[in-house]
């Protein structure tokens, strides 16, 4: 899944706001977020070094103010950093000039805002064939790619509505359409779904999910909320204060918080729910481990019935396509089944 | 509410505002007790200090126009906008000139002007619409009011697309809207005369120089509700057009202005209602129309043309205000797919269709292209009799001549004596300690500085006759405004049909205000003031309805859970946190009635705007614009410190 180029890799990035942020970045490195508050300085990134891999999925999780918002933005340029380096497909996204910038978003990029950032006066297929009437594809052609994205999000028979005629969930399918419109590589998901109702958000997050696995692209999607991050997350990245504190798959963080502040966000969490076997799964080592495999996808909960009726204390572990990986000590997944002792 | 959350340091400050303010305002009563002991400076700036300032602005005026050639680069344009005129003028009311078609006959106008007002809300802006017209034709005003309309239509484009550009100039650069702030706030204060001078001067007499007028005095609001309306774009909505990969212009012409629909269109609401006020005062300036008319129907008292000429004005007002303010909340409707281009534009083929119609109709029918002189079924004469018999009755003429004289003898002529017999010391310290109570020491010197100015122009007394109309108009209508605002804010079904009253009242062109005051009063002081009073009223009854009628909910629900009386909520919960919005309608008061007085100088007031009007018969450009500035500076203080009190007290009200 992933390749070993990243699309969108950061390096000791920094955003400062305040009144001259350049002059005061290299006093900041040396300083804790409270310090340099009291300076008079917002430290809204702070040296975040991060990658995101062809095809995967980024989920950037933190509480509002963390910094998470401004660090997507950073990404596609929306803002502009302060120091160290964005380098997205290849290019540092800092050295493009306007043309350039407007070029890479024409072609690469797709975004998608918490508050849906429709265009009122535009009807819904207007909005979703914005950003293709802005590359300067012509009429036919954009209409005809506009409703084949409002077919995909669901919205077929809705192409002449004004967005504020469309419920919620609605307009975040026209957001969604119209960031998909011209085929990025790179989506950018800014808390798609939280100005939704649960009951809602959850029809989202599976809508969000199928079309993840039809379109295969890199993303990096921005939640406040842990279960979202860690139901769609290939690895999640939890931020506090501008920095990352922890960057790593679901299990890992489950299973390993780094810090206390990220333990505290997996105290509640019902681990077999997130675990699966492929977090367990320890190498062979050449000892041979006998008997059916066990699919490395499957949460350590969707195995329950299994391992209360296992005798073999090894559970070789096997991939989509069958080869075996390793395998899984039974106590193992017991323990985060039932608590361990 | 963040009251609780108020850092300590302004609380120290605000503790001790009131006593400096105190301490100067008992200096300047100190200054006018001691008057005679005083030594002259204090008193009137002595005459040999009072600097020519009007003869080196006139030298300035002069440098500009003819030495730098300002007149060749004015006369171009006004040959360009006389080009306009000129067929406005041609297809409205038939003038000789260029494209030779007009004019259009009546009918057709209205028509259109019914399915405007269909297309933007329905049958009864269709009937006021078309109503409006058919009321001008019958009663037989059609050419003078097509004369008005033909300056307007030219105008407000005009002023629209200028306060456009400029609107967006000022949001794109700060700076620019650093410069350009101040001087919109000194244009929205200057008297009109001071507009109409300088393009008679500049721009041909007649109505180019009123339409150049109107236009710089419509253009203020255009920009400041086109900057922020482009200021208040969602963030999200500018993003999402830089994620599409717009280029800047692209996101302007897609994203930003069209976001900004709402503040432009409401706009362009306010540049046309301004037109409309501006284009009838023209009338001083001799553009002929519906407000020369009327001028010199009132000046010959013939108030029941007078009367019909403030209906058609009335009229024409609330159709453009309704129809603007339509268009502004109008959403477009989405068609359903399929639907055949001709059912999409069934309004605009309806209207060509009526338009056509007409004009055919015409070609046949007399009455439908023209109304004569005989067809009109203006009833002025007979309406003059009726008002006639009216004021004649004894009652009515006891109270309005009992009120007069109890106003002039008892009120009026004292308390002008007394602000007049006051050192300029005094009011000037006074103006201060206002400003030092609402702003500390920088609103202080602000407010006090500009007073200053105005008694080193020598035109003190001049200022303080119109300080004092101002002020007793504005007295009076607070003691009618207020108490009938509270009143009518008590119960919805008051307070709306109210407020639409006022909405409406808001509309009209100022000048109408002055024929029931003339009516009733005759031609003096208590007529001014009258007249302000009525025009001063309007905002200070609707701002103390708004104010009192947009307290939470949540808090009466509290007051009336802790048991408060209806006089205890009132006092002690809707009028405190209405204060901040109806000391904005008080301001707003106070700038109507400065526009006011200023007109009311043809009915013969001695104050600043009688002198400004002498102005117009001559080209002295100097001395018009200082009688100008001393009528803006004072409405700027007033403005500064009412307008920053509210601030204050909102922030302190953690409201807005």
């Amino acid at each position: 899944m992933t390749d070993t180029n990243p699309v969108i890799s950061c390096k000791n990035v920094w955003k400062l706001f305040g009144p001259k942020p350049e002059t005061y970045l290299d006093t900041a490195r040396s300083r804790s977020f409270e310090e340099i508050r009291q300076d008079g300085y917002i430290a809204a990134v702070r040296d975040v070094s991060i990658e995101v891999g062809r095809g995967e999925m980024l989920v950037i999780m933190g509480l509002s103010g963390s910094g998470k918002s401004t660090l997507v933005r950073c990404m596609s340029r929306l803002i502009d950093i302060t120091g160290g380096e964005v380098i997205v497909d290849g290019q540092d996204v800092m050295s493009l000039n306007e043309k350039e910038l407007i070029e890479l978003r024409r072609r690469k990029m797709g975004m998608v805002f918490q508050s849906f950032g429709l265009l009122p006066h535009r009807t819904v297929l207007e909005n979703v064939a914005f950003p293709l009437e802005m590359r300067g594809q012509d009429r036919h052609d954009r209409r005809e790619r506009a409703l084949e994205v409002i077919k995909l999000v669901g919205l077929e028979g809705r192409e002449e509505y004004f967005p504020r005629e469309l419920s919620g969930g609605q307009q975040q399918r026209v957001g969604i359409a119209r960031s998909l419109a011209i085929e990025p590589d790179i989506w950018f998901l800014d808390e798609p779904f939280s100005a939704l109702d649960p009951l809602i958000r959850r029809e989202m997050q599976d809508e969000f999910l199928r079309l993840r696995g039809m379109l295969g692209k890199t993303i990096v999607f921005i939640t406040h909320d842990f279960d979202e991050a860690l139901r769609l997350a290939d690895r999640i990245a939890i931020m506090k204060d501008g920095a990352v504190e922890q960057c790593d798959t679901p299990d890992k963080i489950v299973l390993t918080p780094a810090t206390e502040y990220v333990a505290k966000f997996t105290e509640d969490v019902e681990k077999s729910r997130v675990v699966h076997a492929r977090g367990l799964t320890r190498p062979l080592n050449g000892h041979a481990v006998e008997g059916p495999s066990i699919p490395a996808d499957a949460t350590v909960l969707q195995l329950a019935r299994q391992l209360v009726n296992e005798s073999r204390d090894d559970l070789p572990v096997a991939d989509k396509a069958g080869k075996i990986i390793g395998s899984m000590r039974r106590q193992d997944a017991l323990d985060i089944l039932l608590g361990s002792e | 509410m963040a009251v609780a959350d108020i850092p300590a340091l302004p609380v120290r400050q605000a503790l001790d505002r009131p006593k400096v303010a105190t301490i100067l305002f008992a200096v300047a009563i100190l200054l006018a007790v001691v008057k005679p002991l005083l030594p002259g400076f204090l008193i009137r700036v002595p005459d040999a200090a009072v600097l020519p300032y009007q003869d080196w602005l006139q030298w300035f005026f002069d440098f500009v126009k003819d030495d730098l050639g300002l007149i060749h680069v004015t006369r171009g344009i006004s040959a360009g906008l006389e080009w306009l005129l000129d067929i406005t003028a041609n297809l409205l009311y038939g003038k000789h000139r260029w494209p030779y078609i007009g004019p259009i006959p009546w009918t057709a106008i209205a028509a259109v002007a019914a399915v405007i007002g269909y297309g933007l809300s329905g049958w009864r802006m269709a009937a006021l619409a078309g109503g409006a017209f058919v009321w001008v034709a019958l009663i037989g005003q059609w050419e003078l009011t097509m004369e008005t309309m033909s300056v307007i239509t030219v105008a407000a484009p005009v002023a629209v697309l200028l306060g456009l550009v400029l609107g967006i100039l000022a949001w794109k650069f700060a700076r620019f809207e650093a410069v350009l702030k101040p001087i919109l706030a000194i244009f929205q204060t200057l008297p009109f005369f001071t507009y109409l001078l300088p393009a008679v001067i500049f721009f041909k007499v007649g109505p180019t120089a009123g339409c150049v007028a109107t236009i710089v005095y419509a253009i203020p609001p255009m920009v400041l509700m086109t900057s922020l309306g482009l200021k208040k774009v969602s963030n999200e909505v500018v993003e999402a057009g830089h994620m599409s990969g717009s280029t800047r212009w692209q996101m302007l012409r897609h994203v930003y202005v069209p976001a900004a629909r709402t503040e432009i269109l409401v706009g362009v609401n306010q540049v046309i209602m301004l037109s409309l006020a501006m284009v009838v005062l023209t009338a001083f300036i001799g553009m002929p129309g519906l407000g020369a008319k009327l001028l010199s129907l009132m000046n010959s008292l013939k108030l029941g043309r007078s009367f019909e000429i403030g209906v058609t004005i009335v009229l024409i007002a609330v159709t453009l205000d309704r129809c603007s303010k339509a268009w502004v909340v109008k959403q477009p409707e989405h068609f359903e797919r399929g639907t055949p281009w001709w059912q999409r534009n069934k309004l605009l083929l309806i209207g060509i269709a009526a338009f056509v119609g007409c004009i055919i109709l015409a070609q046949f029918v007399q009455v439908a292209d023209h109304i004569k002189r005989n067809q009109d079924l203006s009833m002025g004469g007979e309406i003059d009799d009726v008002i006639r018999a009216i004021l004649a009755n004894d009652a009515i003429n006891a109270v309005t001549g009992w009120l007069r004289w109890f106003l002039i003898t008892w009120v009026l002529i004292p308390f002008r004596n007394a602000i007049l017999w006051l050192p300029s010391a005094t009011v000037i310290l006074a103006v201060a300690a206002a400003g030092w109570y609402v702003g500390g020491r920088r609103s202080a010197l602000l407010a006090g500085s500009f007073f200053a100015v105005i008694a080193l122009t020598g035109w003190w007394d001049r200022s303080m006759i119109t300080v004092y109309a101002v002020i007793s108009a504005v007295i009076l209508a607070t003691m009618i405004g207020l108490p009938l605002g509270i009143l009518a804010a008590r119960r919805k079904k008051w307070s709306e049909p109210i407020l639409l009253v006022c909405d409406t009242a808001q509309t009209f062109p100022s000048f109408i205000y002055l024929i029931p005051a003339i009516m009733l009063f005759g031609v003096n002081d208590v007529a001014v003031i009258f007249a302000i009073f009525i025009f001063a009223t309007v905002p200070l009854m609707r701002y103390t309805i708004e104010g009192i009628r947009a307290v939470p909910e949540e808090l009466i629900e509290a007051a009336d859970m802790s048991g408060a009386t209806r006089s205890q909520k009132l006092w002690k919960v809707q009028i405190p946190l209405a204060l901040p919005t109806m000391a904005v309608g008080f301001n707003q008061a106070i700038m109507f009635a400065f526009f006011m007085v200023i007109i009311a100088a043809f009915i013969g007031t001695q104050d600043l705007g009688q002198e400004l009007q002498k102005t117009l018969a001559g080209n002295e450009l100097g001395k018009n614009f200082v009688l100008g500035m001393c009528v803006a500076l004072m409405a700027l203080a007033f403005d500064h410190i009412i307008m920053r009190w509210s601030a204050a007290r909102r922030k302190a009200l953690g409201v807005g």
